[in-house]
């Protein structure tokens, strides 16, 4: 009879061995892989936004030549994301998070006033190059629309199944992975520009 | 109990939020036309151009029209919709989306990842702009989807190759690891009813065996214990389930034994979709352009 629940006890520890391997640290490793891979394309599709931005001024210039504030507001913008170094392991440092949210939010916002100051020259809003940036630039917003959206998904995936038993233990004893960051809700600005005419 | 409250208040809280929203409706075939916006004669010959185009480049064109988006946006209808039909093929990523709400006057060319290369956001913009917009400003929508198809048409023209064979769909089944899993535990307990040390040494190779191959590379000294563990499971398992056969003296007959109980060979489900239309399984990113008339 010992015997047996000593098997008992054998059988049993195979089956938490089984797992801890199997379910939990495998769905962690790829579930953060599937985060780093969803704030990839966040980042390139901000990055999308930042080229486009010396074109689109540089048409505007030409037919808006006294809105230079607004001009200034967006190439400065630029250049702070630009300026801003971005750290490998930002999707786990909510200081350097919340700074690159708000240099793109301050982007957005300066991007936005432009497009409502472009709203009273027709003449631009009737050239083919701006029409063009126009759609690259809607095209671009909503790019980033989905890549936040996915990369939300994926990080609440993420730090579900690390927090879950017993991944939680597998996490606390062999992978210390931490919880992601995920996109907030802007202040203020709580949406993307409208770039609508 | 408070704290089970509290949640299903926010529970219901969440439900309206969940249910918001305009659903996506059924993909029948390359057009689907719920708005009712193209006559019966040029809806055939989209859907010839788009059978022939799928044929030869393998890209996959599917048009919706809805009567209306119920106040949500058109971008995001339009991903929720791709993400749900999932037009185009698998890696290739080769699908396009184009979409029309009749009641709001709105257009989106949706694009899959595959295609954005060629047809760009600016490229799709142009469509709308130039092939689409100016023919539903009159009212002429059959125009509008004849030119704004092909516009599509010759815009993804020559990315892709359709393959010689049909693509093959992947079949949906066990997942390996378990089927590999029931696998060794239903040999182990036929050689353990043969023999129990033959069980056991089945058991003690075939664990670490499978943790090492099927979840991930363990150490020595863990396939060590597994063999152990391995060992002990296959010395004692047959004993458990077969139990009733050797000494309650044939209370029950292994038919009905654990193990060998009807549903652990049979569930694999084949992927058929009976000759349905259907997307191939194409991602998006976003990629396209909107606009209205």
């Amino acid at each position: 009879m010992r015997r047996g629940s000593f098997f008992v006890k054998l059988v049993l520890s195979a089956f938490v061995l089984a797992a801890l391997s199997g379910c939990g640290y495998n769905t962690m490793q790829k579930n953060e892989e599937a985060v780093k891979a969803a704030w990839g394309d966040v980042e390139a599709s901000y990055q999308r936004r930042n080229d486009l931005i010396p074109n689109l001024v540089e048409v505007v210039k030409t037919y808006a030549k006294h809105e230079r504030e607004t001009l200034t507001a967006v190439t400065e913008a630029r250049a702070k994301v630009g300026a801003m170094q971005v750290p490998k392991n930002i999707i786990d440092d909510p200081k350097a998070f919340s700074q690159f949210q708000e240099a793109q939010a301050g982007m957005s916002s300066a991007l936005s006033r432009l497009m409502v100051v472009v709203e009273r020259y027709p003449d631009l809003k009737a050239n083919q190059n701006f029409q063009d940036l126009q759609h690259q630039l809607e095209g671009t917003e909503n790019r980033i629309n989905v890549a936040r959206t996915r990369y939300n998904k994926a990080v609440e995936v993420f730090n579900t199944s690390i927090r879950v038993f017993p991944n939680n233990l597998t996490n606390k004893f062999l992978l210390h992975l931490t919880l992601k960051e995920p996109f907030k809700a802007e202040a203020g600005a709580a949406k993307a520009p409208q770039v609508k005419f | 109990m408070k704290k089970i409250f509290l949640f299903f208040i926010l529970w219901l809280a969440c439900l309206p939020f969940a249910a918001f929203g305009l659903e996506v409706p059924k993909l029948e075939g390359y057009v689907n036309d719920y708005a009712g916006m193209i006559s019966p004669s040029v809806r055939s010959k989209i859907e010839k151009d788009l059978r022939a185009f799928e044929e030869s480049d393998s890209t996959q064109i599917v048009i919706l029209t809805v009567p209306s988006l119920e106040g949500e946006n058109i971008e995001e209808f339009g991903i929720k919709v791709a993400e749900a039909w999932k037009v185009g093929h698998q890696g290739k990523d080769n699908g396009v989306l184009f979409i029309v709400s009749k009641q709001e006057r709105k257009v989106r060319i949706e694009v899959g990842r595959g295609l954005e290369g060629k047809l760009t956001d600016l490229m799709a913009g142009r469509i709308i702009d130039q092939a689409i917009k100016p023919r539903f400003k009159q009212g002429d929508f059959d125009g509008g989807f004849i030119t704004g198809v092909s516009a599509l048409i010759a815009g993804a023209r020559g990315e892709f190759k359709a393959e010689k064979s049909p693509i093959q769909r992947k079949q949906k089944g066990f997942p390996p690891i378990l089927t590999l899993l029931i696998f060794l535990g239903v040999f182990t307990l036929i050689l353990g009813s043969i023999s129990r040390i033959l069980g056991g040494i089945t058991a003690a190779i075939g664990l670490p065996a499978f943790v090492y191959l099927a979840i991930l590379p363990v150490g020595i000294l863990a396939i060590f214990l597994l063999a152990l563990v391995g060992l002990g499971a296959g010395l004692f398992l047959p004993s458990l389930f077969l139990s009733g056969v050797s000494q309650r003296g044939g209370h029950r007959d292994r038919g009905s034994g654990f193990f060998f109980g009807p549903g652990t060979g049979s569930s694999i489900g084949g992927g058929g979709f009976n000759g349905g239309f259907s997307g191939g399984g194409g991602s998006f990113g976003g990629g396209g352009a909107s606009g209205d008339w």
